[in-house]
């Protein structure tokens, strides 16, 4: 596809909703219906300046240093509960147990031990996007291949050097794959974790408007985070192909032939 | 600690005759497979050595447990009982000397890494200094005519290039006793005769140890020194066979000679015999004695 494709198809269909939208509620008087002039107004007068500073930057902080925890641990767990057949055997049921349950309800935990604070917020961002990337691992660790694993075996390829050249290298693909879920539900928890006895953030500034029936600048929130998780997106496919560019040609060989 | 080294350094035994310790040594090997609801034995009784510098291939039917063997003489599986003995030391581990060339090539390169990056890497986790190392990468790599790919990843190369890649890596890392589980088999016919050569080529120039196994009758006698010729399950060795052909080997003329159609045709006649087995034989014999 060529690059001017790309753009074309990458703003193709938001332009044309942009445009059904501000067709559609053109005449419109109802106050919770936004219209796309206004919200594009509101969205440049409520979250640039002060805000960003105050609100936006604290939650994209706070989402990065629990993602980052949340990636690293999950990976160095995952690599070492899946090479220990009896560690995994042992704590697999109980991963199950802990992936189950809905991350939200950990806030008014995590509040009452930590304390209403950053860490706290981190702490809930940790506590549900770790688990896709772990157990991820932990599931591509126990299917390396084989013939991969006796050739790393033969050549005296153990320990370190062999998480470093085979083990981390052949799980990246569902590495990866956890990551993707992991971003969202991060995205999903700096929300909530913020909605709770909070004072700054997006999700209490977010609350805030609403419950002051400032309707336009709640939208025009909603939007940030929108942005915000496109943004995460983005970042997340242009490593994804950096770091995975050998899987995909070699899915792209094994289909075709 | 410097005293012992150097004790260790000196030769053994200087009065003993070289030829005295095989470089491989497998004595009794048997291997039985714990399955659900059984057991099966995949090799009964193998017993057979292999001299320092020897070519020699291993040919047996299908299931005859070629790969089986492969795995424990390299130390990647334990044997039921037996022993294997690398240059007179047991073998309990993969050793450090042995290299092994398996026949799911596509499996047995990380595709993550290039071609080059790949021969390299059993070198760089021996910590060969990098200067040496890339000396022996360049060697290998040209050795089997892939000295044009080293920035290639291996999903790119066709299967007998992947092949090649393989065998580089086991070049470049200077085994004393290479060993091959059929690794032709899946390779067209003319990729296979130049890799044939190649096997005969590299054997030559390095004076490796090679233990090649296949279960292509031709190949064997073709590439080998000497054949052996296993028997099917419950696995025990059918025959020992010297390939006195000339050492020069040549796709059109070796296999035209008389003696390679001779030598082909006993060892068929071999394999055929091993298939029936050992009780079908006592039921022809019984038959035999039954007419008279
Ligand atoms: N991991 C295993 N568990 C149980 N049985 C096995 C296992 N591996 C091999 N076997 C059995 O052992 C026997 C020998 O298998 P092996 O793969 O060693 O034969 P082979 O000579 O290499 O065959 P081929 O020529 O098809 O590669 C077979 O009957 C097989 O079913
Ligand atoms: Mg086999």
């Amino acid at each position: 596809m060529s690059p001017l494709k790309r753009i074309a198809y990458f703003f193709g269909l938001p332009i044309l909703l942009i445009a059904l939208w501000y067709a559609l509620s053109f005449g419109s008087t109802n106050f919770f219906v936004p219209k796309p002039i206004e919200l594009a107004q509101t969205l440049w007068t409520t979250w640039i300046g002060e805000r960003f500073v105050d609100d936006v930057l604290p939650s994209l902080g706070r989402l990065a240093v629990g993602l980052f925890f949340a990636i690293g641990l999950g990976i160095v767990l995952g690599l070492l509960i899946g090479s220990t057949r009896w560690l995994r055997n042992l704590l697999e049921p109980l991963l199950e147990f802990f992936r189950a349950i809905p991350p939200p309800v950990l806030v008014p935990l995590l509040m009452l031990l930590i304390g209403v604070n950053d860490s706290m917020k981190v702490a809930v961002i940790i506590s549900g996007a770790i688990w896709p990337v772990l157990l991820n691992t932990v599931e591509g660790v126990r299917a390396v291949d084989s013939v991969l694993s006796d050739s790393c075996r033969s050549y005296g390829i153990r320990g370190f050097a062999r998480i470093r050249y085979f083990v981390l290298p052949a799980v990246t693909p569902q590495i990866m794959a956890g990551v993707r879920q992991s971003l969202s539900i991060g995205l999903i928890l700096m929300v909530i974790s913020e909605m709770f006895a909070s004072s700054s953030g997006l999700g209490f500034t977010i609350v805030q408007f609403q419950r002051n029936f400032a309707i336009p600048e709640m939208w025009s929130g909603i939007v940030v985070l929108g942005l915000i998780g496109l943004g995460l997106a983005i970042i997340f496919q242009f490593v994804e192909r950096r770091v995975l560019h050998w899987y995909h040609g070699l899915k792209e060989i094994t289909h075709d032939s | 600690m410097t005293v012992s080294e150097t004790t260790m350094n000196q030769p053994v035994q200087p009065l003993q005759p070289i030829q005295a310790v095989p470089m491989l040594s497998v004595r009794g090997l048997q291997k039985i497979y714990k399955v659900p609801g059984g057991e099966v034995e995949a090799v009964r009784d193998l017993t057979f050595d292999l001299a320092e510098g020897e070519l020699v291939c291993l040919v047996g039917p299908s299931g005859s447990g070629k790969t089986t063997l492969l795995k424990c003489i390299s130390g990647l599986m334990e044997q039921t009982s037996g022993t294997v003995e690398l240059n007179g030391s047991k073998v309990t581990g993969p050793p450090k000397s042995m290299a092994v060339v398996f026949q799911e090539y596509g499996r047995s390169l990380f595709p993550w890494m290039t071609v080059r990056a790949n021969v390299e890497l059993p070198l760089k986790n021996q910590k060969v200094p990098k200067a040496e190392r890339a000396a022996l990468v360049d060697a290998a790599l040209k050795s089997v005519g892939l000295d044009h790919v080293p920035k290639s990843y291996p999903w790119q190369l066709s299967g007998g290039m992947q092949q090649r890649v393989a065998i580089a890596r086991a070049v470049a890392y200077r085994p004393q006793v290479l060993l091959m589980d059929e690794p032709f088999a899946a390779v067209d016919a003319q990729t296979r005769a130049d890799l044939e050569d190649l096997i005969r080529t590299i054997w030559k120039q390095l004076g490796v140890t090679i233990l090649f196994v296949t279960h292509d009758i031709d190949e064997s006698v073709y590439l080998g020194e000497r054949v052996i010729v296993l028997s099917s399950s419950p696995t025990v060795v059918q025959e020992d066979l010297k390939i006195d052909l000339p050492a020069e080997r040549d796709q059109l003329n070796t296999r035209a000679l008389p003696r390679f159609m001779e030598l082909r045709s006993h060892v068929y006649a071999e394999i055929q015999r091993a298939k029936l087995g050992p009780v079908t034989e006592q039921i022809t014999a019984q038959r035999k004695a039954s007419l008279k």
